[in-house]
């Protein structure tokens, strides 16, 4: 039988609930939603927010200021995926694509492993991975560091901004305001810990928690299932993606993360710092730890800009609700990370002009 | 960079393989892959399969990442 979306919307819509606020964490998912169009078919009482889900956006001002001294380092090529080459750090205008004009030597790579090669080719270069992403883009990462101990690979290190999603989590629900009903949790996030990671929501909090995957039917079904446990009264762990999600996650990959990194206290985009919600290299692996490589500090307290990312990271802003939405912000002209990436929020009810 | 589709294996060596979907040729790494085989459908997150896919429905997620193609 073909999915019936018309039958599913129906069905939210019958059921008996007031005003409800959903939110999804993750950047694909932000933009999924939005390329679909499913927020304006949603029943009128059902409002989706963005959570801290993606990489870029809720790396904070201060940690890109690092990065962009970082590129300036002699002898230094710095590798990452291609959204953060956008991102402003606390002075407008200011990015590794900036920095690249004026002879940083700065590269996008698919993967991490792309860098180690890269690092093989220029043995007289310093070649350092910006590591951005949370649990789904950590064991590959920490794979590309083995991978270089193992090829003797000396001139590679990483730069960690590795985060992990429950203590960020956690730290939103504390939050006063905190107004969430139930959370569409990421896929690809479970895929690696295992659909358990977020039993925590509904047992410790009451909230109900639906891991989903990408595809526009995934994401109603996983939006029904929240409804209808918030009907029900019923906050519970629902698995809406289970061909790519098993309840234990894939073993090898947490493996692999244990055995290169540690938690350790991070700073988030509109929430602060966090501890234990970032991944740095263990003592094992320091001689490949660009942090401990480089001597490079920003200001801790970078100037205040009018950009409110960190408002709509933490879903109590819409990116409508920005007064540089779609004005000074653009993403041909990004005062902010939301509107660089391709799965930020502001990026994405930009390009889909949608409420 | 979460964008996850679907790849088939058609190529493996160690830890490295190449993985193939629409018409595009992709290396990358299986360390988190218990026994890949080829043919295997399996995501990719940044270079590297994090989960094997059931081939049914790897072909039904592509199907959807083709009709997404047409409108890109």
């Amino acid at each position: 039988m073909s999915f019936d979306a018309g039958r599913i919307l129906e069905a939210m819509a019958a059921l008996p609930l007031g005003r409800v606020q959903l939110m999804e964490v993750c950047g694909t998912h932000t933009m999924s939603i939005a390329r679909s169009g499913l927020k304006s078919v949603l029943p009128e009482n059902v409002k989706l927010l963005s959570g801290p889900g993606c990489p870029v956006c809720v790396t904070p001002a201060e940690q890109i200021d690092a990065v962009l001294e970082l590129a300036m380092e002699k002898d230094v090529i710095l590798t990452s995926y291609g959204d953060m080459l956008r991102v402003p750090g606390s002075r407008p205008g200011d990015s590794l694509l900036r920095r690249k004009a004026l002879g940083a030597r700065v590269e996008i790579v698919y993967s991490p492993i792309d860098a180690v090669e890269l690092a093989r080719k220029h043995p007289d270069r310093q070649v350092v991975f910006l590591g951005v992403g949370f649990e789904t883009t950590a064991p590959g990462t920490a794979a590309a560091v083995l991978t270089a101990q193992e090829q003797g690979v000396k001139n590679f290190s990483l730069w960690s901004m590795l985060k992990t999603v429950e203590p960020a989590l956690r730290a939103l629900i504390a939050q006063e305001d905190f107004a969430v009903d139930g959370f569409l949790c990421p896929g690809h996030v479970a895929t690696i810990i295992g659909a358990e990671g977020f039993r925590f929501l509904p047992e410790e909090y009451g909230l109900p928690a639906v891991v989903g995957g990408f595809e526009t039917e995934d994401i109603l079904t996983a939006l029904y299932l929240l409804l209808k446990q918030l009907a029900e009264g019923e906050p519970k762990l629902q698995n809406a993606y289970p061909r790519a999600v098993s309840r234990e996650g894939n073993r090898l990959a947490q493996r692999m993360l244990q055995r290169c990194f540690e938690a350790r206290e991070d700073s988030w985009r509109g929430l602060g710092r966090i501890p234990g919600s970032g991944l740095g290299l263990r003592e094992e692996f320091s001689a490949f730890d660009a942090q401990k490589r480089f001597s490079v500090s920003a200001s801790s307290e970078p100037a205040p800009t009018a950009c409110r990312c960190g408002e709509v990271i933490c879903g109590r802003l819409s990116p409508e609700g920005c007064p540089l939405f779609g004005k000074r912000c653009t993403p041909e002209d990004p005062v902010g990370p939301c509107m660089v990436s391709s799965e930020g929020a502001c990026a994405a009810a930009y390009k889909y002009q949608q409420g | 960079m979460c964008l996850a589709v679907p790849l088939k294996l058609i190529e493996i060596d160690g830890n490295n393989a190449v993985g193939e979907s629409l018409g595009m040729r992709r290396p990358l790494r299986v360390d988190f892959i218990e026994e890949p085989k080829l043919g295997d459908y399996v995501i990719v997150h940044a270079g590297f399969a994090i989960e094997r896919l059931p081939e049914k429905q790897a072909l039904e997620d592509l199907e959807s990442w083709e009709e997404l193609r047409d409108v890109l």
